[in-house]
């Protein structure tokens, strides 16, 4: 298993108080380091391959604001790179528009999410087992973003 | 006939997919696994049915909800309830809301809190201490997040120990993620009626 992205990038230094403070919960950090591996370098991959995924994360972070995170992603991207700005889809891809679309209104307007969302990947031929993949990475990404940007801020306060 | 909810309650809806969940009978190996089925217990949700379509992250995801929801030490349970709920309402997660809204009133022995934040929502008239993990856990679930390091100072004020105070930002941030499945995934309709 690769470093834990959460305490890199919140700067958490193993001998910090904060270090001691978290280490109480060591075993949600080397979950949450599991389910990074899960939706980012699964290995059934369905119609979103690794460097897709390495894209979307780039611009899901960007959405959230937060440039080291993404530069953390980007780096996976590979030859998807060009998806990780937020905006139109490059003129190579022009068939992920649908779902990066998607993954922007899941990241950043979530209350909005509808029907229509759902049924408009199914007509642009997302199959239903890749929707579920889509969302989980989103929704995880949620989730790890929050978790850093909360640990940041208690990296602030105790130093 | 079913109808879908609109309006926060701590009457739990059902859950109806917006797309078809794996069906168990076709069920592989691993997503039997995932789904925790043996012989004595083949009930599951749609829901669960639905996560199974990714089995690789229902797998991790199910173990480390339940240590960041239940897991001993650190915040009461109670106040976990009161993170997941925030991060809910903040995304409109109907189903989810519910949820944790009734657990939270069952664990506080107290449905006042619950129904004061689904009357009155962020303005709500909350004790300091409430005042401030609800703070926090709403700030922090907004997209991009803005809790700021003041947020983090009244956690503190309010007498919440570092412990605490990162247990309140996992179990917020972790309603980001479940917020993200169930409100996207599904709609919360009502039960049928079985009179």
């Amino acid at each position: 298993m690769s470093a834990l992205t959460i305490l890199n990038q919140a700067g958490v230094t193993p001998d910090s108080a904060l270090s001691s403070v978290v280490s109480m919960r060591d075993n949600i950090i080397g979950m949450t380091q599991a389910a990074e591996e899960a939706v980012l370098r699964p290995k059934e991959t369905g119609a979103f391959p690794h460097g897709l995924r390495a894209a979307i994360a780039t611009r899901v972070a960007r959405l959230a604001g937060d440039e080291p995170l993404a530069a953390y992603y980007l780096a996976d991207a590979g030859h998807y790179a060009e998806l990780s700005v937020p905006g139109e889809p490059g003129s190579q891809h022009q068939e992920l528009a649908a779902v990066l679309s998607f993954v922007d209104k899941v990241a950043n307007q979530t209350r909005d999410a509808a029907a229509e969302d759902i049924s408009g990947l199914r007509l642009a031929g997302v199959a239903d087992a890749d929707i579920v993949r889509l969302c989980e990475l989103v929704a995880f990404l949620a989730f790890q973003i929050r978790v850093i940007s909360g640990l940041r801020l208690m990296n602030g306060k105790s130093a | 006939m079913t109808h879908i909810i609109h309006k926060f309650t701590r009457k739990i809806p059902e859950w109806r997919p917006r797309l078809v969940p794996v069906k168990l009978e076709e069920a592989t190996a691993e997503q039997l696994d995932a789904l925790k089925v043996t012989p004595s217990n083949t009930k599951v949700s749609d829901y669960v049915l639905t996560l199974a379509h990714d089995v690789e992250s229902l797998s991790v995801r199910s173990p480390l909800f339940n240590a960041i929801m239940y897991d001993r030490g650190g915040m009461s349970r109670e106040e976990r309830e009161l993170g997941a709920l925030a991060a809910s309402m903040v995304n409109r997660c109907i189903y989810c809301a519910a949820v944790h809204a009734d657990r939270h009133a069952k664990l506080a022995k107290d449905e006042s809190v619950t129904d004061e934040l689904f009357a009155n929502g962020e303005n709500a008239d909350l004790s300091p201490r409430n005042r401030a993990i609800f703070d926090f856990a709403r700030k922090a679930a907004e997209a991009p997040p803005s809790a700021g390091p003041e947020d983090i100072d009244k956690l503190s004020e309010a007498g919440l120990s570092d412990e605490e105070i990162f247990d309140l930002i996992l179990s917020s941030a972790l309603f980001g993620w479940a917020n993200r499945l169930m409100h996207v995934l599904g709609d919360p309709v009502s039960r049928r009626e079985t009179a």
